[in-house]
């Protein structure tokens, strides 16, 4: 936890939780000559986005034979374009094997992620209109674009996702509930649930809720647990941020 | 048309079978040709409680799997006119209620019931997802305290999420907050949850309270609804809620610690 840092300087390093955004090349088939071509046809487009970025290559969408899946070349390929291919997304046990030779690591399919998280009542839920069109992204990465609003509470076991950029909730956060966004968080009631903003690595993210009661607030990766919360703004109309890495609560009253 | 009532909690052992049972009994004494369904299979106790275990030949899997019909499996209740019970399969598992098969049977009483009460089974699986799915109003049975409160708070989201209106795009299914086991004296030591406390968390309109009792336990151990017991104060508060339940305006009532002579104490438990 980011408090830790200045008590325990002997530990050699830290573990972590982060969030990081990450490109996705979901791959259709492999054929080296196309996909060289087809690649490079990419980064002519936006030669400063590609460069050194790591990649994770999707098999979700793979229709080709396996036989023909060589990810030596393709690691290869990349990387004379200087695109780091870090992981493989879904496929099934073959593909897998073949990428683990490879030495790259193994991510879950995104079908398989929370396959059993409740959407909380879909129809309950508007899109706002969209933000006003940004001049262009951040090196931070894409800015946060519509907000997400909720108007009903969001029950234990529940999970509302603004992946895209703030999360407006006008209703309590229950106990057992996990709330997310890329942006902001927003909660026009008591949050009792679990609050995680930036997830994919917005820093200047904050949680703003009219009660503290929650059993964990989490900006860009740095979180605080309740035990942890009590101490200042509890049951109290508060806003939190990261402020040098650390996850610093202030009321909203002051 | 029949209305679909849903007792449900999420927490075992809260008072959804006592409630179910209450419940139905008090619609039927009032007239309506009301059917209760035990979708507890593999546990049954509903027939307990309404004393007439001993009449069960068919059971709700047997008329879901075509082996009886209604009308074999339905229990004429013995006390209230127009009251039927479609008890549990004790031998089955819970995978028996299918979907298909719950709907049929539901839409054969539909035509000539005027409520449909539904006792769910304990847990937020199968059987309490069946018991729920085609629900038009549910009663969240909850004891005053964090982990009750904490499981309805589920079950309200999986009603908000997985039932039949809500995946339809109907109107959501209707809430009642019904708090049981309230005890006002533990209430005022700080030991449970106020009504206050519990709809402030869960945030849906109450429909009654009934206090702890001894009459509950011994009216669940001779097999007699709580509501058929007129003079005390557990089956006045499941009177209350089934006219709050038929839209009357009703007065809470037992909420506070009674202030008891000597002599009651003595005498009246």
């Amino acid at each position: 936890m980011p408090e830790a840092d200045a008590t325990q300087t002997s530990q050699c390093f830290q573990l972590k939780g982060a969030n990081v955004s990450l490109t996705a090349l979901e791959l259709h088939f492999f054929e080296e000559d196309a996909f060289e071509e087809t690649l490079r046809d990419k980064i002519r487009q936006a030669p400063g986005f590609f460069r050194d970025i790591p990649l994770v290559v999707s098999l979700e969408k793979y229709e080709g034979p396996t036989a023909e899946l060589d990810f030596f070349k393709l690691i290869g390929i990349c990387r004379r374009h200087n695109i780091h291919v870090v992981a493989v997304r879904g496929g099934d046990e073959d593909q897998r094997r073949l990428a683990r030779n490879a030495a790259l690591a193994l991510l879950p399919a995104t079908a398989q992620r929370e396959p059993r998280a409740p959407e909380p009542a879909e129809e309950a839920v508007e899109e706002a209109a969209p933000t006003t069109p940004d001049p262009a992204p951040t090196a931070a990465g894409p800015a946060p674009a519509a907000a997400r609003l909720i108007t009903q509470p969001v029950r234990s076991g529940q999970q509302v996702y603004a992946p895209e950029g703030d999360l407006i909730i006008l209703a309590p956060v229950q106990a057992g509930a996990e709330v997310l966004a890329a942006g902001n968080i927003h909660v026009y009631g008591p949050l009792r649930g679990r609050a995680l903003a930036g997830v994919h690595g917005l820093s200047e993210a904050r949680v703003f809720c009219q009660s503290l009661e929650a059993e964990l607030v989490s900006i860009a990766g740095h979180y605080k647990i309740s035990e942890d919360l009590q101490e200042q703004g509890w049951k109290q109309a508060v806003q939190l941020q990261l402020k040098d890495d650390l996850l610093v609560v202030t009321p909203l009253d002051k | 048309m029949a209305k679909i009532i849903v007792v449900t909690s999420g927490k075992g052992g809260v008072g959804k079978t006592t409630t179910s049972a209450s419940i139905s009994t008090g619609l039927a004494r009032r007239g309506f040709k009301t059917v209760v369904i035990d979708f507890d299979v593999g546990l049954r106790n509903l027939d307990l409680i309404m004393n007439c275990e001993r009449r069960v030949v068919y059971d709700f899997v047997n008329v879901i799997q075509g082996e009886a019909s209604l009308n074999q499996a339905l229990i004429k209740d013995k006390r209230v006119e127009t009251l039927y019970i479609l008890p549990a399969s004790q031998t089955r598992e819970k995978e028996a209620l299918t979907q298909e098969g719950v709907e049929r049977v539901l839409n054969e009483l539909a035509e000539t019931f005027d409520y449909i009460v539904c006792d769910s089974p304990a847990g937020i699986e199968h059987g309490a997802q069946m018991a729920l799915y085609y629900a038009d109003e549910a009663i969240v049975v909850t004891n005053p305290e964090v982990s009750s409160v904490r499981d309805s708070d589920r079950i309200l989201g999986i009603l908000q999420s997985k039932s039949r209106r809500s995946e339809m795009g109907l109107d959501p299914v209707k809430e009642h907050l019904l708090l049981t086991r309230y005890n006002p004296d533990r209430v005022d030591r700080g030991e449970m949850l106020s009504v206050g406390d519990v709809e402030e968390i869960l945030a849906i309109p109450l429909l009654g309270v009934i206090p702890e009792s001894q009459i509950v336990l011994n009216a669940s151990n001779q097999g007699m609804p709580v509501i058929l017991e007129n003079d005390s104060d557990a089956g006045q508060a499941y009177e209350d809620a089934v006219g709050r339940l038929l839209g009357e305006e009703r007065e809470h009532r037992f909420l506070t610690a009674a202030k008891k002579g000597f002599f009651s104490r003595m005498f009246k438990g």
